[in-house]
Formats: C-alpha cells, structure tokens, sequence
C-alpha cells in the first residue's frame, strides 16, 4: 500500500441552496494517477478548486501530508505543493519560456533578474522532460501544445508533489498527447501526485492508476482501472447503463448538395471533394492540417484565394457568413467559448441570434416569435435550462453547446459544418448531439460536415472519412474501410498525399 | 424559504444597486433642503442634465460594442459654433442650419467608425485624434471668438416649454426612447450587443462587424451634434469651446448606469439613473452651497463608489445565480 498523500474527508460547498459538492471523501496516494470522471455538473470542478484554494469549503477537512486543513487559499496550495493545469493557460505571452516558468519568483543576482540562471535551471528540467524547447522563445510564438508543457514545466519547478490536470488533452492532437503522457509517466515516476479529469475514457484506461467516479456533487465510487469496463464506468458517471454505440444510419445518401473545386488560401492546398445529400462526412487529421480553414474557408470566415464552391450545382460565391447562412451553409465553430456562445446574453437571444429576420415584425423584433422560435429550438435539443430568459453563461458547457447548435439549426440552412462538435462536453450530452446528427439527415434531409479530432465518433458517425495532411487531403475512406490504424497513417503523412 | 428570499433581495440589489443610489442620494437632498424637491427645481435639474443625456446615448451604443467615443465634446462644439455661423454668416434658416450639423456629426462619427472598423485604429485613440482635430476646427471657423446674434425663434428650442416641461428635457426623453427602442426591438440592436460580449462569434454568426461599428459611431456623432444644437439655442451664443469636458461627463453617467466598458452588457433605462444622479448632485449640492471644487471632488468619489457598490452587488448576484 502507497502512502497517502491527500486526503479529502466529509468535503461539502454549499452555494446558496444548492450543494455543488456533498459529503465527498477520497484518498490520493502518492505517486499515482488518479482520474477524476462524472458528468459536466459532477463536482469534479469544484472538489479541484478546493484543493487549488480557489474556493473555501463549506465543511469537511483536506488532509495534506498529515496536517489537517479546513480550507486552502491560492498561495498556500502552491506552496504546500499543490499545482493545477486547467484548460485557459496562465501564461504571459510576451515573455520567455524561463521568464514565466519563474514569473513572481524570479531569481535575481544583485537586485537584477539573473536571466542567464533561469534560462540555465528551465533548459535542465526540459532536458529531463526530453522536451526540445528553447528557453529564451517567447510563449507567443508557441502552439497550446507548448504553453501547456509551460505550465507543467511552472509546476515542476515550484515542486509540486501533486500536479492537477484539467482536461490537458483536449487541445492537442495525437502525436502531442503521446508526448504529454510521456510526460507524466516521468512525473509518475519522480513520485508526483497527478489527478487527472479528462473527458476521453480511452485516455483514463491508457494512462491512470485509480479512478474516482463523481455524479450531482456526491462521490460515487473509487476503482483500480485495472479491474473495470468503460461500459462499468459509463454506467457509474450516468447513474444508468448507457450504450456508447453510435447511432446506425437506416437511408441511403443521395445527390451530391455541395462540391469544392481546388480550394486554395494560405493554410489549404487544392482542397476538392463532394459532400452528399444525408451524408455525413467525417473530417479527420492532425491538428493544424488545415480542416478547420477548410471549413472555415467555405463559410466565407476567412479568404478563399482560389477554387470554386458549388451548392447543388450551381456556382455560388461567399464572401461572409452572412452570405453563406443566406445560402444554407451553417458552422457550428470549434472554440464554443470563443468563436459560438453569446455569453453575456439570454438563452432566447443567443438562439434566434442568426435567424432574426424570422422573428421581425416590420423593423421590430417581435418577441412573441422571438420566444416561439427559441422555445422550438430549446426543446428540439433538450437544452435543459431554468428559463429561456436565462444567460448563457449560467448553464453547463454540454447545453452551452446545445445553443450553439440550436442557433445554426434555427437559420434552417441544410448543409451543416460541426467542428468538433462534442470537445469537452459530458457523456450524455455527446450521446445527445450524435441521435440529433442522425435525426437531421435521415429525417430532415440535411448534410453534415464533421471535423473531429475523436477517432470513435469520427468513425461511429461518418460515412465517409477525408483525411487531410499538411493542408491538403491525403485520403478518403468508405466505411467498410475505416480503421482507426489508416485514418493515422494518412494524417501523419505515411501514406497518401 | 430563507434562502430563496435572501436571493431575491440580492438579485433585486444586482439588478438595481444604483437606483438605491439614485433614491438615497434624493431623500438626502429633500431632507437637507427644502426647496429640492419642488417640481421648477426638479424640471430645472433634468434641464441641466439634458446635453449630457442626449450624449450618453450614443455613448452607450459605443459602449456596449466594446468601444469608447472621446470626440463627443468636439462634436458639440462644432455643431454649435457651425449651426451658429450657418445662421449668421450663411443667413441659413435655423432648421437648415441643424439639419447641416446633424448630418456633419453624423459624419464626423463615420469617420470615427472608419478609423476603428476599417484601418482598425484602437477606439480610445481614433476618437482621441478626432476629440483633438474637431475641436481645433472649432476654433479655426470661429477665430477663436463667440459666435451670436440669431433669429429669436431659434432661441425657443433650448429655452422653451411644452406644458411646464421644458424641450430640452423633451428632447432628452425622446432620444432615450429611441436608443431603448432601438436596442431592445431591433437586428441591428441585438447585434451590438452580440459584437461587444463577442465580436467574433457574432462574425461566424453571420454579423457584419463593421457596419455594426460605423453605425454606433455614427448614431454618437449624430447625438453629439445635436446636444451641440440644443447647446447653442440654450446659452444663445455659438462658443468654440463648447463641450469640452462632456466626454468624461457622458462616460461617467454610461458607466454609473451599469454599462459594461467591456462591452456587452447594460441598459439604457438605467444609464438615465446615471445621468440623474450626476444631475442631482450637482444640483443638490449646489443648493447645499457647497464650494464648486468640492462638488468636483464629491462626484469623482461618488462615481468610484457607485461603481464599487454595483459590481459588489453583481458579485452578489451572480454568487446567487451559479450557486
């Protein structure tokens, strides 16, 4: 038996009324990798902010090497050696690797900061990480793959002894990730404690020792990962036996809705291919090979410098997003924070936020059919929400996701683009948004683009897959041919091209 | 039920901490002087308020997409000295005369709203060049002199009453009509909130950025001037240095009023609170009489602690939200 690093005993945060985390005890050894997983909502969040300090239980007690705390403030936490990674990076971007590695405790030699020494202590820990990386670049020429070694890199060297990772994966592609749990295998044998919540069940079983199931703020169970299913612990994280198939598609696709001729900017190269009436065409590759400009190219998001788009055979130009909603083309973008949500406005206005000219009266929005158009929408995707008049910014990142969808439905265009569609959103929730998927080109007649960086969902979903690498498409697959195995080797340039 | 009174209250509080702050600072006032709250010294204090108010609702337009307008002041001061020398010099007839400043304020803003969309110059220094340039053609039209001597008639416009309200208090109320109708009941009013809380994913939905951009800045430029023409039909003489300061005054009353600098976020019906409450203390304390520079010192501290009071009570509510 390991020793026990932390322990957390009868944790409970009460916001008024509603218990975000209750009664919740779990053990954390040391030197393991223990998985926290549950549903958006879970507590997961909540229990992590309270070890980071970030939030002040209502009751219970952290337990840290012994000494028993009843809360922990920012400072103390990294000071007693706890650390966390979240997904938005603390970084500074206009400083250097070492100068934010050591930012607020930078070592100085006759009141000066010693750059020398730092970029000398940062270059050594990399080269124990077998990271290549120079420590004098600047974080803002850097990709998130980078910034988010930075900051393991920050823990490092504050000496954590337990490391809190945040979904780390979801921004990084394959190859990337392959280095990440590198990573932590060498911090896991340096004896550092990691927790680790990721939404991926593939990665829990891949990389984690234990994992601690949380459901509506109360803990469910803690298991060796050795000893259980995915289905097992799907099961545990819904509180119901969910079936992680994919829907299976009943109609045949018909004609061919939209074609790309040699689409050509700065990031794509000579991009053709058809997409078919009730199809759905899976777009799979590494990131930064260039889909989403694809994508976003099509949309008239970013400048298309040659190639021709045809919407059922005819020739049409995008020069906006305007212009291609008009059209019938709808994105649901990849960053919802980002690029999809309104967060600072209603439920109801973010929904009809595309599709207003419906919900107009003259020169007027009629709220009436503002409301109806919403409601329609808001039921359709089963966002569940406490009111249409809610903000956005209230509701869980699986239904904030739900209203993006539900605004880009609501422009009733038939060719729809999801890109990644289901990234960091809760088990249940992707189930939802993959039966919608379905529902809308067998029943409703539309045709789906799909960028995914899932490989299951890519293969569970599509019916057809393009591969792209290096801004050009490397392959195409039937899905008699799908293997997870030749989607990669076409992504990392093996074969094709 | 405890609970979910106590959330009521605070949402109640998060909702509407600065008209407490408006009502507490009238219940002062009535209590200290007796003449504050007849109604001559109440429409005498929404008169004063009026050129400001009319401003502040173009600044909120250019607020709530993440903006800033500082030209406002220069605005006014070349409407007001252009209508002025339009109707001396020019023997225009007054009406023409305005319609001319409108539309030059108008254009004034789309240059603002060109500089900021198109050649994508920061907002603060975009309409920091044009609050400079403006105000210098104010004086170089003028000389540097007051401009005066206008046909009578004009001078009903800022002076004169409809009832016992005066027009300029008229005027005040329709322009927040407008800018309430505007923003709750149009597109194009939806948009702007959706361009400030977030201009990109209003551009993938399908938002043209930039008009939104020239628009609000052109609605400011067109308010401006007509604060401007209300301005000089008021004091009846065209002074190259009017408006000056009126910026700041505009932004402090948007910003009293809970309109996010960050975009997004606010209303307009209580950007009119703002505007009163630094109407009131104005008035109040001047009936008070209280020394002008301490007046000065009292609004600067009552705008920092409204605004600390509000974003306490919205941390309140929003804990009352999640929770």
């Amino acid at each position: 038996m390991q020793n026990c690093i932390l322990e957390v005993r009868h944790l409970s945060k009460y916001y008024a009324g509603v218990k975000a985390l209750d009664d919740v005890s779990v053990t954390f050894r040391e030197g393991e990798i223990h998985a926290l997983a549950g549903e958006n909502g879970a507590g997961k969040s909540t229990l992590i902010k309270t070890l980071t300090g970030a939030i002040t239980p209502t009751g219970g007690e952290i337990v840290l090497e012994g000494q028993i705390y009843d809360k922990l403030d920012p400072v103390g936490a990294i000071d007693k050696g706890i650390s966390a990674i979240y997904q938005e990076f603390n970084l500074v971007p206009y400083l250097t690797v070492a100068e934010n590695v050591f930012y607020g405790k930078e070592m100085m030699k006759n009141g000066l900061v010693d750059k020398r020494a730092m970029n000398a202590e940062v270059q050594k820990t990399l080269d124990e990480m077998g990271i290549k990386l120079k420590p004098s670049t600047l974080v803002s020429d850097l990709g998130v793959a980078y910034q988010q070694i930075i900051e393991i890199v920050k823990a490092v060297a504050a000496n954590s002894k337990i490391l809190i990772m945040d979904e780390p994966t979801a921004p990084l592609t394959n190859t990337e990730t392959q280095v990440l749990f590198n990573i932590i295998s060498n911090l896991r044998k340096k004896n550092v404690t990691i927790i680790y919540i990721s939404h991926r069940l593939e990665e829990i079983f891949h990389m984690c020792d234990r994992v601690t199931v949380m459901r509506d703020g109360k803990y469910v169970s803690t298991r060796n990962v050795g000893d259980i299913t995915q289905k097992e612990l799907i099961a545990d994280m819904v509180g119901r036996t969910l079936g992680e198939d994919y829907p299976q598609r009943a109609k045949p696709v018909g004609d061919t809705v939209l074609e790309v001729k040699g689409l050509n900017n700065d990031r794509v190269r000579d991009v053709s291919f058809r997409l078919k009436k009730g199809e759905i065409l899976g777009f799979a590759g590494l990131v930064g090979a260039g889909r989403t400009e694809v994508m976003q190219a099509i949309y008239g998001a970013d400048k298309l410098e040659g190639g021709q788009v045809y919407l059922n055979g005819k020739p049409i130009r995008i020069k906006d997003p305007s212009k291609a909603l008009d059209k019938g083309i709808g994105l649901i973008p990849e960053d919802r924070k980002n690029q999809g949500i309104h967060l600072g406005l209603s439920i109801r206005q973010n929904i009809t936020f595309s599709s207003l000219k419906q919900a107009m009266t003259g020169p007027f929005i009629n709220k009436k059919k503002d409301t109806a158009i919403s409601e329609e929408y808001g039921k359709k995707l089963q966002i569940r929400m406490p009111g249409i008049n809610q903000l956005a910014m209230n509701l869980s990142g699986g239904n904030q996701q739900k209203v993006v969808l539900a605004k880009v439905l609501a422009t009733k265009c038939d060719v729809i683009i999801f890109d990644e569609p289901t990234r960091g959103i809760d088990v249940g929730a992707k189930q939802e948004i993959y039966m919608l998927m379905r529902q809308l080109v067998e029943e409703e007649g539309k045709s789906i683009i799909m960028v995914s960086s899932e490989m299951p969902e890519l293969i569970g979903m599509s019916d057809r897959i393009l591969i792209m690498h290096n801004g050009k498409i490397a392959g195409e697959l039937g899905r008699e041919d799908f293997s997870q195995e030749l989607i990669l080797e076409y992504a990392s340039g093996l074969i094709g091209g | 039920m405890g609970n979910t009174t106590s959330i009521k209250m605070k949402n109640l509080i998060g909702n509407y901490g600065i008209v407490f702050v408006l009502v507490a600072l009238i219940i002062l006032f009535a209590i200290l002087s007796n003449r504050f709250l007849m109604a001559d010294n109440i429409f005498n204090v929404l008169r004063q308020v009026s050129i400001v108010g009319i401003i502040s609702v173009g600044m909120t337009f250019v607020l709530l997409t993440g903006g800033i307008d500082l030209s406002v002041g220069s605005v006014v001061g070349v409407s007001c000295v252009g209508a002025a020398l339009l109707m001396t010099d020019g023997g225009l007839h007054p009406a023409l005369a305005a319609i001319i400043m409108l539309l030059a304020g108008t254009v004034c803003g789309i240059a603002n709203g060109f500089f900021i969309a198109q050649l994508k110059i920061p907002p603060m220094i975009a309409t920091l060049g044009m609050m400079t340039s403006l105000r210098g053609i104010a004086y170089i039209i003028t000389g540097g002199l007051p401009v005066f001597g206008f046909d009578p008639n004009f001078t009903k416009l800022g002076q004169g009453y409809l009832g016992i309200v005066p027009l300029p208090v008229i005027i005040m109320l329709l322009v927040f009509l407008f800018g309430a109708l505007f923003l709750a009941l149009t597109r194009a009013g939806r948009h702007i909130y959706g361009v400030g809380g977030n201009e990109e994913a209003s551009r993938l939905s399908g938002v043209h950025v930039k008009r939104i951009k020239y628009l609000v800045y052109a609605v400011s430029g067109f308010m401006s001037a007509l604060a401007g023409i209300v301005l000089l039909s008021r004091i009846n003489s065209g002074q190259p240095n009017a408006g000056t300061g009126y910026e700041m005054d505009a932004i402090t009353a948007v910003v009293l009023g809970g309109v996010s600098m960050t975009g997004g976020q606010g209303k307009i019906g209580k950007v009119i609170v703002g505007v009163l409450i630094m109407g009131i203390l104005t008035n109040g304390m001047t009936m008070l009489s209280i020394y002008e520079y301490t007046q000065q010192f009292v609004k600067g501290m009552v705008l920092i602690a409204a605004v600390a009071f509000d974003s306490f009570a919205k941390s309140q509510k929003s804990k009352a939200v999640i929770g």
